[in-house]
């Protein structure tokens, strides 16, 4: 199954689209202006949404099964979202119309700002980054620009645990300043000697993915932050994990400084292949004055609470145009209105007990090497199956495929040889685990039976293993017209 | 309401199989002391009361369905044909994660190659990524590769002053690590050659916006002398453009820019209070493995049949970790989904035909506002946002405007240039009508007519 480019069904003279006519006189186009040609497409609606369709067809999404990707939280998405974000007051408002004419959207958007602060345990929050790794570089950017303000210029190192999450690092070197790694302990946590080692006057803080990318709520938590804070240093966590601690704790209280939120993932709003998310970042007291803005602010006046734009004092500055996906926003707003208190509480432990479920019933299968631990909202199995030496993980994954499953997240973290991070949501039933662990179980005995049936593998999918070395080789990244030959 | 589909049955016998005897045990890594705090949020509502309070909620704004609206400045309103909102609503589309297995992802994946080459076809350019945050943090991802380009051994970036405010920002605040020195945008006056003299030896790159922020055009035959002047210094030319007016205009790549960036919002995104939106992203061949981003190739598959995965992906966080040049893990897949199919739906001829129509209504537009009294406008060389200094302070015309004629009027630029207080930014695309444009006029001449309120 394969579907033509777009461009090779283009047939000159078509279009998908009806514009009105011109109602006023036509003025003239400067001279030396005008493109001579523009080569898009030319199909008619039909030709639009045939390819289109087809190609949805050729995807795998949650709304067609179960997508237990690691450290993504493949959640279900409620469909109520989708209605809410497209009312048009929300959907039909521009971000620079004067406040008294949006004062719906800006007072949704301070009730989140209230909601998302008191989940996470902080003073404030700013919705204005538009992923996880861009609250990332927020964080990182206030936390220096905290230190800096106090005269700490010699601080310039940031330390980040192995176990955390590779845009760390990325963020951390983005914004100028370098990254020490720290190992972990044979538990699974932060190793404290290693980190002490590293803890002096240059340290602007830590880093910290809890619970972590194996699964693991590190056992020394209160420790860690308390020795961050003692050299001086903040620590930042990156909440991309949330799910699994949403109503159970709040990092807030435990001595992070600054966490952004993934709305993507924690708050149900679908990851639309790649994004739109939204990563609102948020902060203790010290470090609310360097918030990047504009973040709503509330005024009570005779007629009631409204709404105004407030740049924090010491911003690190804008990070994005406007106020950030508001649309997000909507459907985060509107999923944490429904669940409440108990239902986030509610997400964060069936979250928990599926995860443990499944790794109950497929360690004795697939080696989890901290298995002698709960894991959280995920865990790490390892694709090295007894009796299928040349089996890998990349090849359960593809055959998993075959199952009518998307394969869990591969090779990461790196710490972990084979890795297969598995996240199974809140929002699967036990029937569903207990088919995804009958098809580990098979494919497990394919292993060992039929190994070519796994390294051949995926054979029911649209398209059969692609090569991505030959993509990376030579690549081809944009269609280009073959002219016919004369 | 909660959508977990296990019943308390279930969960007994998942417990059992777990071998703990209650949920609680599962949390005990968790620090007693501050296991399960008070969370103060409102009581949960069902389904259909939070959709009255949220209908409430949107109807407390004034939607651009129930007015006219002449605002732009970075953010527009266009027409989106219904097909493009049809295809966003197939959920295989929306509820699929970045395609990191090509296998079951091809619809991302050759969605997003489509998308790429539009992009390039659109602005000239030989290679564009799969799309940014945003058009502001686009630019700010351009001015980084273009650090890269010259591995950090310029420190100075020179940016026009006619470059949106927000993304000279955001440009400012991704940097403020670097060491890096920004000019050349202080004030409104320096032009294409002010520019052009103030690029030295260690400047990484140039900055414009083309239309700029004022909505007005730099002549391509301007434009292709500055990036001469440019490229003489050894920098790069970074051009942010509109991708609409880039359905008339000469793109930038024919002109001589490095990197062309921009809001991809106009192309069938509706204008969500400011997001999500899209920043487009495309460049030369020779950098391609300096930008950031993610990128969809060509490959095929064991049977050799044509297939698209993501590639070039060395330059990111997830092989080299602290040595990435960039912190990227997602895009605006979704957003760039609704910008393909937009592209495919119009086309050609129907891309053109927008821009067309945009382009001379403003000028219809502009023409009127300007013979009003006390009206003057800035430049005539503009696509289909315009300068017009006005008789009053902009505040109070605006308010005017839409007490008066529910009208939305345009942009106060006093608000990022103080030296243009009284100047107001009016943006007229193909959604105004004529009759529109003739209330607005009217309620400009009535507005000026007024005793001043103050």
């Amino acid at each position: 199954m394969t579907e033509p480019l777009i461009f090779e069904i283009s047939s000159p003279g078509r279009i998908g689209a009806s514009l009105p006519d011109l109602d006023v006189p036509e003025a003239e186009v400067p001279a030396g202006w005008a493109r001579d040609d523009l080569p898009l497409p030319e199909v008619a609606e039909v030709d639009v949404v045939r390819h289109f369709v087809r190609l949805s067809q050729m995807n795998y999404g949650v709304d067609v099964g179960f997508y237990p990707l690691g450290s993504c939280t493949m959640k279900y998405n409620p469909k109520i979202n989708e209605v809410a974000a497209r009312l048009p007051g929300f959907a039909h408002v521009h971000p620079l119309q004067a406040p008294d004419t949006v004062q719906g959207a800006m007072a949704l958007m301070h009730e989140l700002q209230r909601f998302l602060a008191e989940i996470g345990g902080f003073a404030a929050v700013t919705l204005q980054p538009s992923a996880g790794a861009h609250g990332e570089l927020t964080g990182v950017l206030m936390m220096r620009k905290y230190l800096y303000d106090r005269g700490e210029t010699q601080r310039t190192k940031i330390l980040v645990p192995d176990s955390a999450h590779g845009t760390n690092p990325a963020s951390t070197t983005m914004s100028g300043l370098e990254v020490i790694e720290i190992p972990s302990d044979d538990r699974g946590n932060v190793d404290l000697e290693a980190l002490k080692a590293h803890l002096d006057d240059r340290v602007v803080g830590l880093m910290l993915t809890n619970p972590n990318t194996l699964g693991l709520f590190d056992e020394h938590l209160l420790e860690i932050t308390r020795l961050v804070h003692e050299a001086g240093g903040l620590v930042y966590g990156d909440g991309a994990n949330f799910n699994a601690i949403l109503g159970i704790c709040k990092p807030g209280e435990m001595g992070f400084d600054v966490l952004h939120y993934n709305l993507h993932k924690t708050f149900s709003t679908p990851h639309g292949g790649g994004g739109p998310g939204s990563g609102p970042v948020g902060v203790s007291e010290e470090l609310a004055p360097y918030l990047p803005g504009p973040i709503v602010d509330q005024e009570m006046t005779d007629d009631g609470p409204r709404y105004v734009w407030r740049m924090p004092e010491r911003s690190i500055g804008r990070v994005k145009s406007f106020w950030g996906n508001f649309g997000v926003m909507v459907r985060a707003y509107t999923y944490i209105r429904m669940l409440g208190a108990e239902g986030l509480r509610a997400v964060a432990e069936n979250a928990v007990i599926n995860a443990n479920y499944l790794e109950a019933r497929l360690k004795h299968v697939y080696p989890v090497p901290y298995s002698h631990r709960t894991c959280m909202h995920e865990f790490v199995a390892q694709g090295k199956i007894e009796g299928a030496p040349d089996v890998r993980a990349l090849d359960i994954s593809k055959r998993l495929i075959d199952y009518g499953f998307h394969p869990p997240t591969m090779y990461f973290p790196l710490i972990v040889r084979e890795a297969l991070m598995i996240e199974p949501t809140e929002t699967e039933s036990k029937d569903m685990l207990d088919a995804f662990v009958d098809a580990m179980l098979k494919i497990a005995e394919e292993a060992r039976t039929d190994p070519e049936l796994l390294h051949t593998a995926p054979h029911n999918a649209p398209v059969r293993r692609l090569d991505e070395v030959r993509a990376a080789r030579h690549p081809v990244l944009r269609y280009r017209k073959r002219e016919p030959r004369l | 309401m909660n959508y977990i589909p296990n019943s308390d049955a279930d969960r007994a016998a998942m417990l059992e199989v777990i071998g703990v005897q209650s949920v609680d045990d599962l949390f005990r890594d968790v620090p007693a002391e501050y296991r399960y705090p008070k969370l103060d949020l409102p009581a949960p509502v069902s389904e259909m009361e939070v959709l009255q309070e949220l209908q409430a909620l949107s109807e407390e704004n004034i939607d651009l369905d129930h007015v006219a609206c002449f605002l732009g400045a970075g953010a527009y309103r266009h027409f989106i044909p219904s097909v493009v909102d049809f295809v966003l609503s197939r959920s295989e589309f929306y509820t699929a994660y970045t395609p990191y297995q090509p296998e079951i992802s091809q619809g991302t994946l050759q969605a997003a190659f489509e998308y790429q080459t539009m992009i390039c076809e659109l602005t000239g350019m030989d290679v564009s990524n799969a799309s940014h945050y945003d058009g502001a943090t686009s630019t700010a991802e351009a001015v980084i590769m273009a650090l890269n380009v010259h591995r950090h051994r310029r420190r100075k970036v020179v940016l026009s002053p006619a470059v949106h405010p927000q993304y000279r920002e955001v440009v400012r605040t991704y940097t403020q690590g670097m060491g890096l020195t920004i000019v050349g945008d202080d004030g409104v006056g320096n032009g294409p050659e002010d520019l052009a003299a103030l690029c030295d030896e260690d400047t990484a790159c140039v900055v414009v916006q083309y239309p700029d922020f004022f909505g007005r055009v730099l002549h391509p035959d301007r434009l292709r002398a500055l990036a001469e002047d440019v490229h003489a210094r050894g920098a790069l030319l970074v051009v942010v453009a509109n991708p609409i007016a880039l359905g008339l205009l000469q793109p930038p790549g024919a002109c001589g820019a490095d990197i062309v960036v921009g809001e991809g919002q106009a192309l069938g995104n509706p204008l969500s209070f400011g997001g999500p939106y899209l920043g487009f992203f495309a460049c030369r061949q020779e950098h391609v493995r300096r930008s950031s981003g993610r990128i969809v190739g060509e490959t095929v598959d064991a049977e050799g049949r044509r297939g698209y995965v993501l590639t070039l992906n060395t330059r990111e966080q997830h092989i080299r970790r602290a040595r990435a040049t960039s912190n990227i893990c997602t895009n605006q897949a979704l957003n760039a989904l609704a910008a393909a199919v937009y592209m495919s739906a119009l086309g050609r001829q129907g891309l053109r035909r927008v821009a067309e129509l945009c382009y001379h209504k403003a000028h219809y537009a502009a023409a009127q506002i300007s013979a009003l009294p006390g009206y003057s406008l800035w430049s005539q060389d503009f696509f289909h946002e315009f300068v017009v200094r006005c008789p009053k302070p902009i505040e109070e015309i605006n308010r005017y405007l839409l007490e008066e004629w529910g009208i939305i009027g345009g942009y106060d630029l006093g608000r990022d240039y103080p030296e243009l207080a009284g100047h107001m930014l009016v943006c007229v695309t193909e959604v105004n009508t004529r009759d529109d444009i003739d209330d607005l006029v009217e309620a400009l001449r009535e507005v000026a007519e007024q005793e001043g309120e103050r």
